[in-house]
C-alpha cells in the first residue's frame, strides 16, 4: 500500500505547472539596478506627481538602511536587488482607445490564464484589471462602476486623476518604512490596483486583478489600494501566474485595505505563481506585505487565502481591529510540494472594544517542502471583550516534508477571550481504508480527504474562484499521501 | 572571598569579573567544570544578557536585572552557617532526604546513613571525587551553553551546586529535596550549578526549592542537568517561593534514554521575576515525559515558562501542560517548542496552555509552537486565555454559593489540573492546600516558605 501511495504521490506531483508559457511581447524596460536615478526615473516614466516621488525617496532612503528579515522559518537565497529590473511593461502603443487594439499577443495570453479580458465575451460578470509585469494592462467594466460611483482603475490612473484619494490613503495602513520588502515597493511599486467605494454603495460584481509575470529578471512590485467608505462592500480577487523560469524572480507587493464604519471587504487572493521544478531550481519569491484597518465601526475586513504557488511564500495578511465591533477575519489554505518553502499566517491586533477575529489556517505540506503557520493575536488594554478564535492544523504527505506552527498570543486586557488551537497529523490510514472498501481508489480517497480538510476555506471564496481553487489543489496534490 | 561589584554595562564587566577572578573560580572546581569556562566565556561575551530584542528572551528583558551593585561569593565559606539549622520541612507525612544551598554553594546535608548503597549525594566540587566517572562523562553535556547566554554565563561562572548519582536498580523512596537558600545583608548574584544522573532502572523523586531568607535584591542563575537512563523514572518538583526582589532564572535540562519516564514540574506560587527553562531531549525510543507548571502571579511579578520538548527518536510521547493565574498588575510569558525530529515517527505530543486573567492591567503573552519533520505523528497544541466562564459561575450561585467562594472554587479547580499530576502524594496534599488558601487570600505568601512553612523575611511585600 506504502509503495502504491508513493506512485500515486510521484505521479501527482510530477504534475507540470501549465501556466508557464512566455509571451513574447516588446517590452519597454530600463536598465537593471536599483539607486536613487531608478527610483527617480519610474516616477518620471509615470508622470508622477511631486509628492508620490518625495514618497518613494523617502521610502528608499529607508529601505537603504535596513537588512532583509531573518526571522522567518525559510531559507532565502540571498537577493541581489542591483541584479533586478524595476521596471518593464509592454510597449505602450499610442492611443490606446479601445479594446481592439491591445496587443493580440497579450489578450492570447490572457486568454490562456482564463481572463475574461474581452468585455464582450464576459458572462462571469467580473471586473477586471490585468497587471502584467509591472504595468496595469486593461482595466474591464469600469463605465459600468463608474455609475455607481465605483473607482476602479490601475493605481498610476488614480494617482493622475484622483490625488486627494491617493495622498491621504497610500502607506496609510502599511508605512513606506514597514518592513524591508514593503520599504522597497514604496519606492519602486510600479503599478496596481485602486478600489475607492462610496458611502453607501454594494459593489454590484466581484472586483479582480490578475497579476503576471512575464518579462525576464524583472521583479514585479505592484500595490493595491482598497478603500471602503461608510456602508459600502466589495468582494476583490486576486490571481498571480508567472512563466517557468531557471532563476528565481522577485515579486513584493503590498495591499492596504482601509474600511470605514459599517464596510466590508472580502479579500480573495488564488496565489500560483511559478514554484520552481522538482529540483526546487527557480520559482517566484513572493514576499509581499497585506494589511487591512478596520477604521470604522462595525466593519470587517475578511482574507481568503489559497497558496499553492512560488518558491518562497512570506505573507501575513493581518487586521487592524480599530473600530469598535469591528471583524477579522482570515481563511487559508497553503500547500508546499516539492522544495517549496511557506512562512504565512496573519496578524489580528485588536484595539477597539468588542472586536472578534477568526483565524482559519490550513497547511498542506509534500515532498520535501516546509509549511509554517505564523500569526499572532494581540489584544491591547483598551480592546474590551475581544474575542479570538484560531484553528491551524497541518496535513503532512510524506515524510520528508515539515509542519510547524508559530503562533503568538499577547493579552493584555482581562476580558478577552482567545482560543488557539493546531493540529498537526497525516492522512489516517483507517480513513483510506474505509474509503477504499467503499469502492474509492486511493488517489481519490486522498483526495476527497484533502478536499474535505480544505473545504471550511474554499468554503469562503466566490464560486468561480472556488472552482479554480479545487483545480488547483487537484493538480498539486490529489491522490498524495506518504 | 566575597567581592562587590558595580555593573552598569553588563557583559564588559562581567567579563572583566570573570577574568580578574579567575583563579579564585578555578580553586577548588574540578577539572571538568574549568575546562569549559574559556569556551563558556567567549559565547557570552558574544551574546551578552539577553534585552527582549533576543527571539527567545521576548517578553522578558533581563538586561536591567543583572545591573547594579551586586556581591559575589567565589569561596564558600559563607555557606558555613547556622542558617540552614532553622530548616525542618514540615510537610506532613513527607519524610525527604534534605540537602541545603546557602546562596548556590552546597551547605548541608542529611547524614549519608539514610540514603540506599551506592547513592551519592554532594556538592559539585566534591563529585569529581565521589563519583569521577560519572561526572566526566555527564558535566555539562546538555545544558545549551552555545544557544542560551545565560546557560554560559552560568557555565563560565558556577562553581558549586548539588550532585545526585543514583546507580543501577536503585529505587530511592524517599524523595530529595535541595533547598537553595539566598541569604545576606547584600544584594547578592549567586550561581548555581546541579548534575543529577539517573542510572537504568533507577528511579529518584526530587525537589528543588528556592528561598530568600532577607530582604536584599537576589539574581539567581541556576542550571540543572538530568540524565535519565534506560527504564528510569525521574520526578522533579520546582517549588518557587521568593521575595518580590529575586531574579531567578533557572535552566533544567533533561537527556532521556530508552523507555525512561520523566516528570517535571515548575510550581510558581511566588517570586520577582522568574525564568523557568525547560528542555527536555529524548533521545532513545519508548521514552514518556511529563512536563507541566503552575504559575500564580501577583503584584509586579513576571513569571516567564520557556520549553522545548526535542523528539528526536521514533515512539515517544510527551504531555505538556502550563496553567496561569495572573492578578494585580503581573505578567507572564509561556513558550512552549514542541521539535520532532525527521526520523522520530509514531510520535505523540500534546501541549497545552491555558490562563486566566483577574485584573486590567495583568498580561500574557503565550507562544506554542510545533516544529514537525516527520509525517506519521499526532501532536497538537492549545492556547487559551479567558475568564471565569459566566455559565459555570451561575450554576454555582443559582446554588446558594456566594460570589467569592464561587470565584475560588472556579480558580481551584482550573489550577487542580496541575497539581493533580505531582507524583508525591504527601506533597499533592501540601501544594493543594496552600493553593486553595492562595487563591482565599487567607496565605500570607509573603512570610513562609510554602513547603517547609519557615519564617522568611517580612521584606517580601515590598
Amino acid at each position: 500500500m506504502a509503495e502504491d501511495q508513493n506512485k500515486i504521490l510521484d505521479e501527482v506531483t510530477g504534475g507540470e505547472y501549465k501556466y508557464g508559457f512566455y509571451t513574447d511581447i516588446d517590452m519597454d524596460t530600463i536598465p537593471k539596478g536599483l539607486n536613487e536615478e531608478v527610483v527617480r526615473m519610474i516616477s518620471a516614466i509615470k508622470k508622477e506627481p511631486e509628492f508620490m516621488l518625495e514618497f518613494r525617496l523617502k521610502a528608499f532612503r529607508h529601505w537603504q538602511t535596513m537588512t532583509a528579515p531573518n526571522w522567518a522559518h525559510l531559507n532565502i537565497p540571498e537577493i541581489d536587488f542591483q541584479d533586478i529590473i524595476y521596471y518593464a511593461a509592454p510597449k505602450k502603443k499610442p492611443e490606446l482607445e479601445s479594446m481592439d487594439e491591445v496587443d493580440p499577443e497579450l489578450r492570447a495570453t490572457f486568454d490562456k490564464l482564463g481572463i475574461p479580458l474581452d468585455e464582450q465575451k464576459i458572462l462571469s460578470g467580473v471586473a477586471v484589471d490585468a497587471v502584467i509585469d509591472s504595468v496595469s494592462v486593461k482595466t474591464t467594466f469600469k463605465e459600468t462602476l463608474a455609475e455607481k460611483g465605483i473607482i476602479f482603475c490601475s493605481i498610476s490612473e488614480a494617482i493622475q486623476e484622483f490625488p486627494d484619494l491617493i495622498k491621504k490613503y497610500l502607506g496609510s495602513v502599511v508605512p513606506h518604512g514597514d518592513n524591508f520588502f514593503a520599504a522597497l515597493n514604496s519606492a519602486v511599486f510600479t503599478d496596481g490596483s485602486f478600489v475607492y467605494i462610496p458611502k453607501g454603495v454594494r459593489c454590484p460584481m466581484e472586483l479582480s486583478t490578475y497579476f503576471r509575470i512575464n518579462a525576464m529578471n524583472t521583479g514585479q512590485f505592484e500595490r493595491t489600494l482598497i478603500v471602503a467608505d461608510d456602508d459600502s462592500y466589495v468582494s476583490y480577487l486576486e490571481g498571480c501566474t508567472a512563466p517557468q523560469r531557471d532563476e528565481n524572480q522577485l515579486h513584493a507587493a503590498i495591499v492596504e485595505i482601509v474600511t470605514h464604519d459599517r464596510a466590508e471587504v472580502k479579500y480573495s487572493t488564488v496565489q500560483n505563481w511559478y514554484p520552481g521544478d522538482k529540483e526546487g531550481k527557480g520559482g517566484i519569491y513572493n514576499f509581499v506585505t497585506k494589511r487591512a484597518i478596520c477604521k470604522g465601526d462595525y466593519s470587517k475586513v475578511s482574507w481568503t487565502q489559497v497558496e499553492t504557488g512560488s518558491a518562497i511564500t512570506w505573507k501575513y495578511p493581518s487586521c487592524i481591529l480599530q473600530g469598535h465591533h469591528s471583524v477579522g477575519e482570515f481563511y487559508s489554505v497553503a500547500v508546499t510540494n516539492n522544495y517549496q518553502q511557506a512562512d504565512t499566517g496573519t496578524k489580528m491586533i485588536h484595539l477597539g472594544k468588542n472586536t472578534r477575529s477568526l483565524i482559519v489556517s490550513k497547511g498542506v505540506s509534500a515532498g520535501k517542502s516546509q509549511n509554517s503557520y505564523r500569526g499572532l493575536v494581540k489584544v491591547s488594554k483598551r480592546a474590551e471583550n475581544a474575542r479570538n478564535f484560531s484553528q491551524c492544523d497541518s496535513l503532512l504527505l510524506g515524510d520528508k516534508c515539515g509542519a510547524h506552527t508559530f503562533p503568538y498570543l499577547e493579552i493584555a486586557n482581562n476580558t478577552a477571550k482567545v482560543e488557539h488551537e493546531a493540529t498537526t497529523s497525516k492522512i489516517g490510514e483507517d480513513q483510506i481504508f474505509y474509503c477504499n472498501q467503499r469502492g474509492l481508489s486511493t488517489e481519490d480517497a486522498v483526495g476527497l480527504i484533502v478536499n474535505g480538510y480544505v473545504k471550511e476555506v474554499i468554503n469562503q471564496l466566490p464560486m468561480e474562484f472556488a472552482v479554480e481553487a479545487q483545480k488547483l489543489l487537484q493538480i498539486s496534490l490529489e491522490g498524495s499521501v506518504g | 572571598m566575597n567581592v562587590a561589584c558595580r555593573i552598569v554595562d553588563l557583559q564588559e564587566e562581567y567579563i572583566k569579573l570573570f577574568n580578574d577572578q579567575l583563579p579564585l573560580i578555578q580553586s577548588g572546581s574540578p577539572e571538568k567544570m574549568n575546562s569549559l569556562r574559556e569556551e563558556a566565556i567567549k559565547i557570552f561575551e558574544e551574546k551578552g544578557i539577553p534585552s527582549n530584542k533576543v527571539e527567545a528572551y521576548k517578553y522578558t528583558n533581563l538586561q536591567p536585572y543583572f545591573k547594579g551593585s551586586l556581591n559575589l561569593a567565589f569561596t564558600n565559606e559563607a555557606a558555613h552557617t547556622d542558617v540552614t539549622q532553622h530548616f525542618h520541612c514540615e510537610v506532613p507525612q513527607l519524610n525527604t532526604y534534605n540537602v541545603f544551598l546557602v546562596n548556590g554553594w552546597f551547605s548541608a546535608k542529611d547524614s549519608d546513613t539514610n540514603l540506599p548503597d551506592g547513592v551519592v549525594v554532594c556538592s559539585m566540587r566534591e563529585a569529581a571525587e565521589k563519583a569521577p566517572e560519572a561526572f566526566e562523562k555527564h558535566y555539562g553535556e546538555i545544558a545549551p551553553t552555545k544557544e542560551d547566554s545565560l546557560v554560559a554565563m552560568n557555565t563560565a561562572f558556577a562553581q558549586d551546586g548539588a550532585f545526585i548519582y543514583v546507580p543501577k536498580g536503585v529505587v530511592l523512596e524517599k524523595p530529595i529535596q535541595v533547598v537553595n537558600i539566598m541569604t545576606g545583608d547584600e544584594d547578592r548574584l549567586a550561581f548555581q550549578r546541579n548534575l543529577i544522573i539517573v542510572e537504568e532502572n533507577a528511579q529518584l523523586k526530587m525537589m528543588l526549592c528556592d528561598h530568600t531568607m532577607s530582604a536584599q535584591r537576589f539574581v539567581v542563575n541556576t542550571v540543572t542537568e538530568v540524565f535519565a537512563n534506560q527504564n528510569s523514572v525521574f520526578d522533579v518538583y520546582n517549588v518557587q517561593n521568593q521575595h518580590n526582589l529575586t531574579t531567578q532564572v533557572q535552566g533544567l535540562y533533561v537527556h532521556q534514554k530508552k523507555h525512561s519516564n520523566i516528570l517535571t514540574n515548575n510550581l510558581t506560587l511566588h517570586s520577582g521575576i522568574a525564568r523557568n527553562n525547560v528542555g527536555v531531549i529524548m533521545d532513545d525510543e519508548q521514552c514518556e515525559s511529563h512536563v507541566y507548571g503552575l504559575y500564580l502571579t501577583d503584584k509586579n511579578q513576571h513569571v516567564d515558562n520557556f520549553t522545548s520538548i526535542n523528539h528526536d527518536k521514533p515512539n515517544c510521547q510527551s504531555f505538556e501542560l502550563f496553567k496561569g493565574v495572573m492578578d494585580d498588575s503581573s505578567t507572564a510569558a509561556f513558550t512552549g517548542k514542541v521539535f520532532v525530529a525527521k526520523d522520530a515517527q509514531k510520535t505523540n505530543a500534546y501541549q497545552s496552555n491555558n490562563n486566566l486573567l483577574l485584573t486590567q492591567n495583568a498580561k500574557i503573552n503565550s507562544k506554542p509552537q510545533l516544529e514537525i519533520y516527520a509525517d506519521d505523528v499526532k501532536c497538537s497544541h492549545g492556547a487559551t486565555v479567558g475568564q471565569l466562564d459566566d455559565e459555570a459561575m451561575f450554576y454555582l450561585r443559582a446554588r446558594g454559593i456566594n460570589q467569592d467562594e464561587s470565584r475560588v472554587l472556579l480558580m481551584f479547580a482550573f489550577a487542580y489540573e496541575v497539581i493533580e499530576k505531582i507524583r508525591v502524594e504527601p506533597l499533592k496534599e501540601q501544594i493543594r492546600g496552600l493553593v486553595e488558601k492562595r487563591f482565599r487570600g487567607e496565605f500570607d505568601k509573603c512570610d513562609s516558605c510554602v513547603v517547609c512553612g519557615q519564617p522568611g523575611s517580612n521584606a517580601s511585600c515590598l
